[in-house]
């Protein structure tokens, strides 16, 4: 069995050696086994790297997609730019609250969903647009909220 | 007049992510032509094209190429952004998702100009459905040892739009924190790892097979003599059929809005278009009939930027669409320069003041002075970014931040289309139960 360390250093042999190239992908990789990144995270991610845990925090705390707290088990990003916001982004962050019972922001009890109001996902051409679980959902709206988050309970 | 794909040719009738079909359509003949050249050659033909970059800069891409030192020890490398993050803007996931192959190709042709040997694809880390597409075609084209002694590798971003900024993407790409590096010296001379370094966006680099086909002279006549070739346009807002759409540059902006795009959403009125994404200048109604070109719009004050239309109806607030707009960039400011890190908080401080209609009338004058301590006073155009919009603003549409300092309150009375719109700064990280934080 390939271990973290193993596949860490597969991932370094893409980049000049003495680079620091792998930071992101092999932190993206600890995110994935971890959950999010726990200081044990860290560790093991910096130990593979050869690099500090605090090397390792300094970038983790700057990019949006790592996390230094718990996360549920799945992710809800509702993107609430301008042109999503235009097409009626609000509407579809409220059904999103009030069917899961929580603000944009929060986990449910329960620890399965986390809902987040996000910066532009890129897809304003196809305004709400919701990524679950990084998979995105186009044209989404106030109405359609119920049917995505039955997908989600489907799927696990 | 209709579309007009070059980029996106084939991809409606063909599945252009495999490589079978993009060869079928000769597809790689442009880089076997190529290579038949020599790197001299090849620039030059390049920059007879007078490709403009269409990132957002508009940087002729073979004028940047014949910068690169190609005599130095160190390694060449060639870095395409992909990392589009500017609000509106959505074009360079769509060559991803439909042409992955064109963009793989021009990035062969881009190294043999620049007698690269590695090129890397930085993609945003949102768009995995597209990496996953790209990544398979990379895969598939060096298996079929197209890459001769060219390597490719696409490296994920992790959420941060001033990774979009091509210095801050050097620093990613090298797994740090993304924060832009003074220039000079530029990254032709000093880019990814110290070595000179070519950076253009997806569009650029997926035109260049059409330059080998076409020939630079036919492509030049195509377009506007200063903006040759096509764009592709992103769409989005208050308009019928949102979307892309590739049309020749120097078509009327007013024909891609009301022809391509369906015209106004519910019977509406246009009030602003934001044209090159959410950081440029707005245009007023009367500003429309502008060409889409470079220096068209550069003409009329504003900017082509990312060929990226958010179109703004009359239900909109101005002051609540700039609040909204500035605290994307205050939460994108990656917090190297006082001016920007600071300034836009100030900014989004003073605008909910005019919004909440605790404001007065000298509080429009600080916004003015607050834009003008951060527009050049920064190493990079994330700050300027924040002001230009907001400026336009506060200019054009001056008599509606006025009413809301004379009403005490919004004049809109809460029925904004955009009203109570929730940012991501807006809301705090919460822990679920029974789960320590990490502080």
């Amino acid at each position: 069995m390939t271990t973290f360390y193993d596949e860490v250093q597969e991932i370094r042999a893409r980049y000049p050696e003495g680079s620091r190239s792998a930071a992101l992908p092999a932190l993206r990789l600890a995110q994935e086994k971890h959950g999010w990144l726990s200081r044990q995270a860290i560790e093991e991610t910096a130990d593979a790297l050869e690099v500090t845990p605090a090397f390792c925090y300094s970038v983790a705390t700057f990019y949006d997609m790592l996390h230094l707290e718990p996360v549920g088990k799945h992710t809800v990003d509702v993107c609430t730019n301008l042109p999503c916001a235009l097409c009626g982004a609000q509407r579809v962050v409220e059904a999103f609250e009030s069917e899961l019972g929580i603000h944009a922001g929060e986990t449910t009890p329960d620890g399965e969903i986390t809902l987040r109001a996000v910066e532009c996902l890129g897809g304003c051409g196809y305004a709400t647009v919701v990524a679950v679980d990084d998979r995105y959902h186009h044209n989404v709206g106030a109405e359609t909220v119920g049917e995505i988050l039955e997908g989600i309970d489907g799927g696990t | 007049m209709a579309e007009r794909k070059v980029l996106l040719a084939g991809a409606d009738e063909h599945d252009l992510t495999q490589l079978a079909e993009y060869r079928a359509i000769g597809g790689y003949a442009g880089v076997e032509k190529a290579r038949r050249m020599t790197s001299d050659a090849l620039i030059a033909e390049l920059e007879k094209a007078v490709l403009r970059g269409r990132g957002g800069a508009g940087f002729p891409m073979g004028r940047k190429a014949s910068l690169i030192d190609r005599k130095s020890a160190k390694p060449k490398y060639l870095v395409v952004n992909a990392d589009e993050s500017e609000p509106g803007a959505f074009k360079d996931r769509e060559v991803m998702a439909k042409v992955p192959h064109r963009l793989i190709e021009g990035c062969l042709i881009a190294a043999h100009a620049i007698e690269s040997r590695d090129v890397f694809i930085y993609i945003r880390g949102e768009y995995l459905t597209e990496y996953e597409i790209l990544a398979g075609a990379v895969e598939e084209a060096r298996a079929a040892g197209i890459f001769g002694d060219v390597d490719i590798t696409v490296h994920r971003g992790a959420g941060a739009y001033i990774c979009g900024e091509e210095t801050a993407l050097l620093e990613s790409l090298e797994g740090k924190r993304g924060q832009p590096r003074p220039r000079p010296p530029f990254p032709p001379i000093q880019g990814l790892y110290m070595a000179p370094t070519q950076i253009n966006n997806v569009c650029t680099i997926a035109t260049v097979p059409v330059i080998l086909e076409l020939g630079a002279e036919e492509f030049a006549k195509t377009g506007v003599p200063s903006s040759p070739g096509t764009a592709i346009f992103s769409v989005s807002g208050n308009v019928a059929r949102p979307g892309n759409y590739e049309l020749d540059l120097g078509t009327p902006m007013r024909e891609l809005i009301y022809e391509h795009a369906g015209g106004m959403a519910d019977g509406r009125e246009l009030k602003a278009v934001i044209p090159g994404g959410s950081s440029v200048p707005a245009l007023t109604p009367d500003q429309i009939d502008v060409p889409l070109d470079y220096d068209s719009l550069g003409a009329i004050g504003t900017f082509f930027g990312a060929a990226s239309l958010i179109v703004v109806d009359d239900r909109c607030c101005m002051v609540q669409l700039a609040i909204r707009s500035t605290k994307f960039y205050m939460h994108e400011s990656c917090g190297k320069c006082t001016p920007c890190r600071v300034g836009t908080r100030w900014m989004v401080q003073i605008l909910e003041s005019i919004e909440s209609g605790t404001a007065t009338h000298a509080d429009l004058e600080l916004l003015d002075s607050v834009n003008d301590n951060i527009l050049g006073k920064v190493l990079c155009a994330l700050g300027e970014f924040a002001v230009y919009p907001v400026a336009s603003y506060l200019h054009k549409w001056r008599d509606e931040f006025v009413a809301h300092v004379e009403l005490g309150g919004c004049p809109f009375e809460g029925a904004s289309s955009i009203e109570g719109i929730l940012a991501p700064s807006d809301q705090h990280a919460h822990t679920p139960a029974g789960q320590e934080a990490l502080v």
